[in-house]
């Protein structure tokens, strides 16, 4: 017997929705989970105290200051280099070979696991440059990881910016770094903040590079050569080891905001742009 | 126009920093990790499961299997739950939902996966080891976690592929009676599959390099797994694991399993690469 085509279709849609709405339920219950035992004790004292005794009690201060730390000097390397290739690749050269291993690079850089980037800034930075274990050898380790993501962010950004802003901005007798500074980049500014904000949403979230780099110090960073733990690996250590559950539950709960913060500004900034441009 | 020069040469230089990045850790990785490959021979290292470092035996079959079983284990619901996603996305969903399903789906990319890997060992670990019995830390854990982990990346791959197919496919097919399913299944999903190789390509390569949600919820024995319930250790947390505390043969050995894991990589990413280099090629020729 054969079933009929519109009942096949039904059946099928009915199956993507119910795969959508679980897909959705996974991400509403992770949050929920997470902020529901979370949140309740995500106390000014936690956010602004020391950890005490590994751990067990206080708060979380220095690890929110050394994720700020290695967030901020990744994508202040990150950001200026990833924009300056984008440039390169859509403004300053035509389409051949080079640009297709420039492009080849950062796609290959872009699908190397994180625990590769550790690996490399374990040996690269923090042995054979000599940083230790430090704040900077973790945030350089972190800039190349989130180098593919804003490179092509902004190339995306550039390329929509039409065509016919650039002949103006030729036809008023502007020189191309002129052109490219003044008008595109202006133009493209939303879509690359989307590509950056994203960047420190993968900064914030890292562990495996940064447990490798920036090594699991407890203490108030000082300066950028020294260790630093960060928020997502003290959860990690908290709550691996067994240290205190409440305190794991608290810093996850951290975390979470966070990432939540990141993302709706991210798309935020995203609509802005499509609108803009449309 | 010196002036235009010098920023111009200036860009190119910023521009070779991807490429130049990518050697300089190729080479680092290879140099630290080829040396006690050839020491104790590509085969001991392959193809055995005793690791030992304190011993001086150092094979990772075990962790091999290990990876390529959670992995897959991932990609089938990975791949069934993104694709699922995608096509209900691209085809059957009013705009309206469509504005609140993506960003939730990429908000699910963007969640630590320290947080997963916790929520894993948690609820998932305890739930397999009452409901089908073992250690609950196991491959099937594995899997589950990997695969939410890898969906938002499938998903978003395979909506670019879907949305690049010309609209006149979809109306050509609805005009000669196909009902939109049809239409989908057989039209669309051909017209778009290069892209979505690509992303089942780029999928798996973010399965085996997972790290710290692996280490939570696998168990991480040393050994083969020999069933979905068995505890598992995958190349990643090997390295993960032990770096801490490791040196001299046992550190290298380490890096050893990272050109391992490294080779796997690169030749998925030249796949997907190529895959989706042909599909370019392919709409620009029409």
């Amino acid at each position: 017997m054969r079933i009929p085509p519109f009942l096949t279709q039904r059946l099928a849609i009915s199956c993507m929705w119910i795969i959508t709405a679980l897909t959705l339920g996974v991400l509403i219950f992770v949050v929920a989970y997470i902020l529901y035992h979370g949140l309740p004790l995500l106390t000014w004292t936690f956010l602004s105290e020391a950890p005490r005794s590994m751990g067990r009690e206080g708060g979380v201060l220095p690890m929110i200051v050394g994720t700020l730390w290695c967030t901020a000097l990744a994508v202040l390397v990150a950001a200026p280099v990833g924009v300056a290739t984008a440039i390169y690749l859509t403004e300053y050269t035509r389409e051949g070979r080079l640009t297709n291993i420039i492009r080849f690079g950062a796609d290959c850089l872009a699908g190397i696991p994180s625990i590769i980037f550790g690996l490399f800034g374990f040996v690269f930075f923090v042995i054979t440059l000599g940083m230790g274990f430090s704040i900077l050898a973790g945030s350089l380790t972190l800039a190349i990881m989130v180098l593919p993501t804003i490179i092509r962010t902004a190339e995306e950004a550039i390329r929509r910016v039409p065509q016919s802003y650039r002949d103006v901005s030729y036809g008023l007798g502007s020189t191309r770094w002129q052109m490219v500074t003044r008008v595109v980049l202006r133009s493209a500014l939303p879509g690359i903040c989307t590509g950056i904000v994203l960047s420190v949403g993968r900064c914030v979230s890292e562990t495996a590079a940064v447990m490798l780099t920036a090594g699991a110090a407890l203490g108030f960073p000082r300066s950028a050569l020294e260790s630093s733990r960060t928020l997502a690996l003290h959860f990690y250590i908290l709550s691996r080891e067994g240290i205190s559950m409440p305190l794991a539950f608290a810093t996850a709960s951290v975390l979470i905001l966070a990432i939540l913060i990141i993302n709706l500004s991210a798309y935020w900034l995203m609509r802005r742009f499509v609108t803009k441009v449309v | 126009m010196k002036k235009e020069k010098i920023i111009s040469l200036v860009l190119l230089l910023m521009a070779l920093s991807a490429i130049s990045s990518l050697a300089v850790i190729t080479f680092f990785i290879f140099h630290e990790g080829l040396p006690i490959i050839f020491k104790v021979g590509l085969g001991g290292f392959l193809l055995s499961d005793q690791w030992y470092p304190t011993e001086g035996s150092f094979g990772i079959l075990g962790m091999i299997v290990g990876s390529l079983a959670v992995t897959a284990g991932a990609l089938i619901i990975g791949v069934v739950f993104g694709l699922g996603c995608a096509v209900l996305l691209t085809q059957f969903c009013p705009p309206r939902l469509v504005a609140i399903i993506k960003p939730s789906i990429e908000l699910l990319a963007g969640i630590p996966s320290v947080v997963y890997g916790f929520i894993g060992v948690s609820i998932l670990v305890p739930f397999i080891r009452d409901s089908f019995g073992g250690p609950g830390l196991s491959v099937l854990a594995a899997s589950i976690v990997l695969g939410v982990m890898v969906l938002p990346t499938i998903t978003s791959i395979s909506v670019d592929a879907l949305q690049a197919v010309p609209r006149t496919y979809r109306e050509g097919s609805i005009a000669l009676g196909a009902t939109e399913w049809q239409t989908t299944h057989m039209v669309i999903f051909k017209a778009a599959r290069s892209g979505i190789v690509a992303a089942v390509i780029l999928g798996m390569g973010r399965a085996i390099g997972e790290t710290m949600a692996v280490i939570m919820v696998a168990g991480n024995p040393i050994g083969m797994p020999h069933g979905l319930l068995d505890p598992v250790r995958t190349l990643t947390s090997n390295i993960a694991l032990e770096m801490g505390y490791s040196a001299g043969d046992h550190r290298k050995a380490l890096f050893a399993t990272g050109v391992v894991l490294f080779v796997i990589i690169m030749i998925l990413n030249t796949i997907a690469l190529a895959v989706s280099r042909r599909r370019a090629g392919k709409v620009l020729a029409q």
